[in-house]
């Protein structure tokens, strides 16, 4: 079990802000394939993953980082700040 | 160093005045303060999320590294988020060193970073909408210069 955190237009996009995921994917893009699978909320998300970056308990990852021992994943768009 | 993620409104000079005093081995501060532009006349807020606990977690680790690589006196870094009025102070980043170049060097460095990489987002709520700030292929590009 993972908790899924979502911001910005992806959360609003899936209609959660955070969510805890019965999953057994080994990596992001998996769990993505997985989630879009599931709900067409997902695939309204993930649609361009090229906009979409992540976080995996707390620091920038890659989305084809594994997932092993991960608690926290975070997706959002790219970040404006400052 | 001192890192707030606040919602609250705060006074640039009142945390300038502060910034870098009593002590005898800073030669220069540097400050910046990020305030909502309205480029339309039309907007009538911007709305700023974060991720909490990452959001410090991604500035202190900037901070350092600012730090360690300008041999810094001090920095301060305050970022709001909330609903905030336009021409309010949206962030401040300042930076102390023993001469300017550093303060000033370190003190973009900063910027670029809190622009890209401090996991904020900005919506624009305008009286025709709302709609998300997207991310700018020169605020990337800027990160390549550090």
């Amino acid at each position: 079990m993972v908790e899924v955190l979502y911001f910005a237009w992806l959360r609003e996009r899936v209609g959660v802000a955070r969510e805890s995921v019965e999953t057994s994917a080994v990596s992001v893009a998996d769990l993505v394939e997985e989630l879009k699978a599931r709900d067409p909320r997902y695939a309204a998300a993930f649609g361009d993953t090229s906009v979409v970056r992540v976080a995996l308990d707390q620091d920038l990852a890659d989305i084809s980082a594994p997932l092993a021992g991960v608690k926290e994943i975070a997706f959002f768009p790219p970040m404006t700040g400052g | 160093m001192r890192i707030s993620v606040q919602e609250a409104v705060f006074d640039p000079g009142a945390e300038l005045s502060g910034f870098g005093a009593g002590r005898s081995d800073v030669g220069g501060l540097v400050s910046f303060t990020g305030l909502v532009r309205d480029d339309t006349g039309t907007l009538e807020a911007l709305e700023i999320e974060h991720y909490p606990g990452m959001t410090e977690r991604a500035i202190t680790a900037m901070v350092e590294e600012a730090i360690s690589r300008w041999e810094l006196a001090d920095a301060l870094v305050i970022h709001r988020y909330g609903r905030l009025a336009v021409g309010a102070p949206i962030m401040m980043v300042a930076t102390a060193a023993r001469h300017r170049v550093a303060a000033f060097d370190a003190a973009e460095f900063l910027m670029d970073y809190l622009k890209s990489r401090a996991p904020f987002w900005k919506k624009e709520v305008t009286r025709a909408g709302e709609s998300w700030v997207a991310a700018k292929d020169a605020d990337e590009e800027a990160l390549k210069r550090w």
